[in-house]
Order: structure tokens, then sequence, then C-alpha cells
């Protein structure tokens, strides 16, 4: 089962990586034999098997909504590629009117 | 001068001595330090080393011990896998994202090794964002086997099995997704722990694929394993898959069971895969050993084996991708400018991400795409349940199951990178005990006829991390191993 260039293109798109032209290339073959390798799944019976998303599971843990301030917002702040004051800045996301 | 040599301790040993005062713990801490200088440049086995931190810890620690408190790590250096935070301290993940990370906060286990008085020599390398099994695809550089400087030392936690290998410290902390514990302990010759899944708090611990990660110790022996697994396993209310449960006292249950017998489970098909034959003859000497010991050696049937790999290589990369989305170059982490939002994004995370990391992304993001969830997340996700269900099955007639850690002994830098999928398979033994939540125990073995370190894995059923640390304490025993890598001979 092949992945087209094509697809490639697609999924890194979906993924938001930006891919040269040979790195999809590249990716493309590499995911391919990967993919291939995976087909042998479709020999096993699933029909009426349930899907396992955690191996062990608890009844979700249920707190008070409280809260809890943290301690060091600077710390936080100081790993922001840029800031205004106590904001982050981003790129406008807004077109003007 | 002290009569003994401060770079072959033990934790028992070493806490032994600071506790009748014969050491301090700035003299240990030191040793560790001068041996990081003279042996890290040639194995490369730390990303971050602060010498200044380390002995004000020390010292902090021998105050405490002279005012009479006992913590049970009071004064210990170790090494910590640099995906797990420790506040005011970097925290790379051995990626270019996020080579400028201060981590703002401690990770649940760093406070309970804090609590008990432990001393953080450092932060060790790995593969980038754990996602490998040679520490070949850290961003920075790789690091390598200290039994043979041009082999690998399995990965992903590499740097954290070469640091207690090279007794650049005293233990250490890993992470153990798919074997990122298992592998390299057996590569390095030390023991490395994957505990169930849920037995110790991931919150700190930087998320690669969430139903599989676990954090785990690596030590020189059984006793420091039992010993660091005790410290930081737990009951953690910031973690919600964390298990709500008393932690055994794993120390004590290892001697008590010194001379319990067990009936252990060999499963019939990992013997299907292609074995190298010096693990092949090593592993039927265990089976020998086993018998020799006393315990019932049984065939068990894990059916669903030979589907592990490719479940693996599905759920880990979709809970990547899904886990990997929030380095977007906006909140921390490398940005790199772009003329809108969705460039910035695209290429923040093309040049932050290396190739592995990147192909896991795209794997991850196509499994779980329209048209394409069914047939490969769901799926897998279903085979899963069956592969769990083959170790339900086998434990009920069985306490504990032996199998090799890695089809080969640890192979060559260079050898596997341009095929991923090689690679991948050097992973077949551990990864479905990460599937099923199991715990995992990798025990050195023997050696290959070059000397290189091989490794035994035991495996228990949920929760039954203290059996198997029992079944390896006694092996360990009657191994009776010098597991002292060639670098340090010359010392």
């Amino acid at each position: 089962m092949g992945i087209s260039l094509d697809e490639v293109k697609k999924i890194a798109h979906l993924a938001r990586l930006e891919l040269s032209e040979e790195v999809a290339q590249t990716y493309a073959e590499e995911l391919s034999k990967i993919l291939d390798y995976f087909a042998s799944l479709k020999e096993v019976d699933t029909d009426n098997v349930q899907p396992t998303f955690h191996p062990l599971t608890w009844n979700t843990p249920m707190r008070e909504d409280e809260v809890e301030p943290f301690e060091d917002i600077e710390a936080i702040l100081a790993n922001a590629p840029e800031l205004w004051e106590n904001m982050i800045v981003v790129p406008k996301v807004v077109k003007a009117p | 001068m002290n009569s003994f040599n401060l770079n072959s301790l033990t934790i028992k040993q070493a806490l032994e001595l600071l506790d009748e005062g014969k050491i301090s713990s700035v003299e240990l801490t030191q040793a560790c330090l001068e041996r990081i200088k003279k042996i890290d440049p040639e194995v490369k086995a730390y990303l971050y080393v602060n010498e200044e931190w380390a002995l004000e810890q020390a010292r902090l620690a021998d105050e405490k011990r002279k005012a009479g408190e006992h913590g049970k790590l009071l004064g210990i250096p170790l090494a910590i896998k640099d995906n797990i935070l420790i506040k005011g301290h970097p925290t790379t993940c051995a990626s270019k994202i996020l080579q400028n990370y201060i981590a703002p906060y401690d990770a649940t286990v760093i406070l309970k090794l804090k609590k008990e008085g432990a001393v953080f020599l450092g932060k060790t390398n790995l593969d980038e964002f754990a996602m490998g099994s040679s520490t070949e695809n850290s961003a920075f550089f790789p690091t390598k086997n200290p039994w043979d400087l041009e082999r690998v030392p399995g990965g992903s936690s590499g740097g954290s099995a070469v640091a207690v290998a090279c007794r650049m410290g005293l233990g250490a902390l890993g992470s153990d997704t798919g074997g990122s514990i298992r592998q390299p302990a057996c590569f390095c010759g030390v023991v490395g722990m994957k505990p169930t899944y849920s037995l110790v708090s991931r919150f700190g611990l930087v998320a690669f694929a969430s139903s599989l990660d676990q954090i785990g110790p690596f030590a020189l022996n059984i006793e420091d394993t039992a010993l660091l697994l005790e410290v930081i396993s737990g009951h953690d209310p910031y973690d919600s898959t964390s298990a709500p449960r008393e932690v055994p006292h794993f120390t004590q249950i290892i001697q008590e069971n010194a001379n319990t017998k067990f009936r252990v489970g060999i499963p019939k098909e990992y013997f299907e895969h292609e074995l190298h034959p010096e693990v092949g003859k090593n592993f039927e000497e265990m089976i020998s050993l086993l018998k020799r010991l006393g315990h019932e050696v049984k065939e068990v049937s894990l059916p669903h084996t030979k589907y592990a790999v490719s479940v693996y290589y599905i759920i880990a990369p979709a809970e990547a991708a899904s886990n990997l989305a929030r380095y977007d170059g906006v909140k921390y982490g490398l940005r790199v400018e772009g003329k809108s939002l969705m460039e910035m994004y695209k290429k923040s995370r093309a040049e932050g991400f290396g190739r592995e990391v990147k192909r896991r992304i795209m794997l991850g993001t196509y499994a779980l795409s329209a048209g394409y969830y069914d047939a490969f997340y769901l799926k897998a996700s279903k085979v899963r349940t069956l592969i769990k269900q083959d170790f339900l099955k086998a434990f009920e007639e069985v306490d504990l199951i032996l199998t090799p850690v890695s089809p080969t002994p640890p192979f060559k830098l260079g050898e596997k990178t341009s095929d991923p999928l090689q690679m991948y398979l050097s992973d077949i033994f551990t990864i479905p005990v990460n599937l099923a939540g199991l715990p995992g125990l990798s025990l050195p073995s023997g050696f290959t006829k070059d000397g290189l370190p091989l490794g035994v894995q035991i495996i228990g059923p949920h929760f039954g991390d203290d059996l198997v640390l029992s079944l390896g304490y006694q092996i360990e025993k009657e191994l009776n191993l010098e597991l002292i890598p060639p670098i340090l001979k010359d010392l």
C-alpha cells in the first residue's frame, strides 16, 4: 500500500510541517515501505474486539474546581519567543477590514 | 584518602558510608563530576552538567545528614533524562525546538527525589523526544556505547544508561515508551526497569505517547533499582492516569522473596523471530539457570506477538502527532518568523523537529486522518487488545515471563539509521510490554565472545513489579557478573 507524493504533501499540511520537494519524495518512499509492513494487520480477525486506548483504566478522578495560583509566572513567560509586557506576541491572525 | 574507590559504589554502599560518616556527599558528587570530565568527552552521555548546582545540593545533603535527617537517597548523585523537568534547568528533549527551554516547575518524580535528598548532576542525552532505539536521533550528538565506542548505547534513554554504566552517577531516570529504558540498559550492561503503567506519575515528563510512556530507574543492581522505584512510585493527583494504590516496599520484598520459587513462562513465539546466535545461546543458559534455581519453567503462547511492532508504530506515532501539536512556535520553544500564523507554524516545526520526529508525526497524522483512521489507528487499537489478552491469559498459568531484551547485541553507529523499519524491528521484544501496560525489567545476563553485554527481560503481570524485581534479584546473585566497561579499566 503506497502513499503518493500528493498525499504526503496533504499530510504535511495537516501536521503543519513545511517540507521541501526532495524531503517529501523521501518521506513518500519511506512511509510507503512502513505502511506495507503494517498490511499484515489486515489478516487479524477483530470483528468482535473492543479497542484498547489505555492499558489500565481507572474511573476519571474528580476534584473540586478550585483555582490554584501558579507561583512562578515569570518562569513561564521567560520561555516565550516574544513578549510585550506580560503578553505573548504572535503574528496578526485577523485581517484588517 | 579513602581506602575505597568512590567511583565504584552502589547506592546502597554509598548510603552506608555516608551514614557512617566515612564519606560526604560533596566527596561523592565531586568524584562523579571528575569521572564525567574524564569519560564523558568520549561517550557523550550528558547534554547538561551543572557542577556548581550539583555541589550546592551535595553540601545541603551533608548539612541535613549532620542535623540528623535520613532521606532514602540523601546525598546520592543521580542523572536525569532530558525529557524530565527540573525547575530552573534546561529540558531540551534533545530537540532544537526546545533548545532554550528552562523548566518552570518540577516533575513529580523530581519532587519525590528531592524530598529524599537526591543530588542532580545534570541531564542526559536521548533520541529526540525519546523517538529512537540508538540515541543517534539526538539533535545535538550521538551517545556512544562504553563497551565499544563504535557501537550505539541503545535508546532512547542512551545517555542515562551510559551515565550509570560509566559510574558518572549512581543511578538515573529514563522513560520507556517501547523499550527506551530496557534496551539501552541491556546494551550498556546495567539494570533498567519499566514499571507497570500508572505506577509512576508522568507529570513533568514531556509527553511522547501517553498510553505507553512510563518513567523508570537505571542502576548498577537490583537493590538500587528497587530503592529508586520505591521513591518515585505513588499516586499523583496531577496525573489522571496515576494508580490510586499504596507503593509496595520493593527493597524489603526482594529480600523476603530471596528463595521464592516462581512459575516462569517462555513465549514460544519469541523464537520465531530472527535471533542473533549469541543472544539465543545466552537465553538458553538463562533458562537452565532458572531450572537450576528451582523455578518451574513452562512454555507459554503469545500468538499476536508478530503484530506488536505494527500496532506500536501506528499507535505511538498517532499519539505523538497529537502530543507534539503543542510545539507551534507560539508560547515557548523555537519560533521561525513567517508571513502568516500558518507559515510561522510550518516553518517553526520544520526547522525545530529532526527527521525521525517529523517522520513519526507524518505517520501518526496519516493513521489518524479521515479515511485511514479505521484501517490504521482503530485496527491497531483492537489488535492491541488481543496482545494484552495474550499476556493476561499467559499469566493465568505463570507468575512471570522471561524473554531476551533485544534480538541482537549492540549494533554499530550508523548501521540502522538509513532504514527506519530495521530500527523499529529492534524493539520487537520490548514493545508488547508497553502495549499491555506491564512491568518489564532488563537485567545483564552475560557477554558476547567479543565482550559486549547481553540482557534478559523479566515481564510481570500488572502491578507485579515486586515479583519482577524479586526474580531479577535471584538471577543477579546467581550470575554475579562483573560489569565494568573496558573504558573504565585504565583509570
